[in-house]
């Protein structure tokens, strides 16, 4: 009984919340309501019982996924106004295509079933016993799944390494660091001597004269310039 | 699909629930023809679909398969998210609109 109602409770809010992703004005409510969808997704999979699933969704939909998306919408500054300038145009195609793929689901929902051998066909059942499923997937995550799970680890690096290449620009008139500037250069690091009080002024840092300014350190006194 | 008198929830409404998201999915990209990112975003609704279909039917099998390719799915998800924005990112920086119907021109 309550589960059947947290089950209603979830899904309408999950329904509802996508209805609103797809349609609100701005962008980033957007954003903020798939936010909220995702969350009831996973309501959705704790109800099912799919604990590590759901709490996966949270971290990786909620936590990365929809933060870079709230991150790119508010970081471009978009016009969104006139990209909505077809939203009435288009509203009646899309309906008519997606009732169409409704009814064809509502059609299969209709009228599958479960085989007879749906049970002796099952390539990994559920252990169940004192095996909470975190532990299940893990058994066969590392073990006959291994393979697809790192192959799925380079997936995610390629996507780094491309997101990362994709977006990347050289500045021009930035200053960075060379290391091996750094490390390679020699005779110019000098221990000074300098007069008390002949760096205070300005900007109470001794900083090296202008290559063509005149000296400016002439104007001090001549005690313990240069050697 | 009989309709049960007593509240009991079956495979058959997570898949209707699923069956809601994908198609909610699909009409937001017909809707949002001209904004990228409400586009992805609708990919990824169909994909929480897919995932919710695989999760019921994982659980309601009791087979495990199909959390663990939920999982890879999620990963994907991931990773094309980053990507696609990525590269509306840049077509931003060049083009100064995200408008999709102009994405032709990209060239290179």
């Amino acid at each position: 009984m309550i589960a059947a109602l947290a089950f209603y409770a979830f899904a309408s809010v999950l329904i509802a919340s996508a209805v609103m992703v797809v349609t609100a004005r701005n962008p980033v409510y957007s954003v903020l309501f798939l936010i909220l969808a995702f969350f009831n997704a996973s309501a959705l999979f704790l109800l099912i019982g799919a604990e590590f699933l759901a709490m996966i969704l949270v971290i990786v939909y909620v936590g990365a996924v929809a933060v870079l998306f709230l991150f790119v919408v508010m970081m471009l500054d978009i016009d969104f106004a006139r990209l909505r300038e077809g939203f009435q145009r288009y509203a009646p195609i899309g309906a008519i295509i997606g009732g169409i793929l409704f009814l064809e689901l509502v059609l299969v929902l209709a009228g599958w079933r479960f085989t007879d051998l749906a049970v002796d066909l099952r390539l990994a059942p559920n252990p169940g016993g004192g095996v909470s499923n975190t532990q299940a997937i893990g058994r066969l995550l590392y073990t006959d799944y291994v393979f697809l799970f790192q192959a799925s680890g380079l997936i995610l690096l390629v996507a780094m390494i491309g997101a990362i290449v994709l977006t990347h620009r050289e500045r021009v008139g930035t200053r960075r660091q060379v290391i091996a500037d750094q490390v390679s250069r020699s005779g110019s690091v000098v221990l000074q001597n300098v007069a008390i009080g002949a760096g205070v002024s300005p900007g109470s840092i001794l900083r090296p004269p202008p290559k063509d300014a005149p000296k400016a350190v002439e104007q001090h006194d001549t005690h313990g310039g240069h050697h | 699909m009989g309709g049960t008198t007593e509240m009991e929830i079956g495979l058959g409404h997570y898949l209707v629930v699923s069956a809601i998201l994908l198609v909610l999915g699909i009409f937001g990209i017909f809707m949002n023809r001209k904004n990228v990112i409400i586009i992805l975003m609708s990919v990824e609704l169909i994909l929480l679909a897919v995932n919710i279909n695989f999760v019921a039917f994982s659980a309601w099998l009791n087979d495990l398969n199909g959390q663990i390719f939920a999982m890879f799915v999620l990963t994907v998800a991931a990773a094309e998210a980053a990507i696609g924005l990525a590269i509306l990112v840049i077509y931003f920086r060049n083009r100064g609109s995200i408008e999709v119907e102009e994405i032709s021109t990209l060239k290179g």
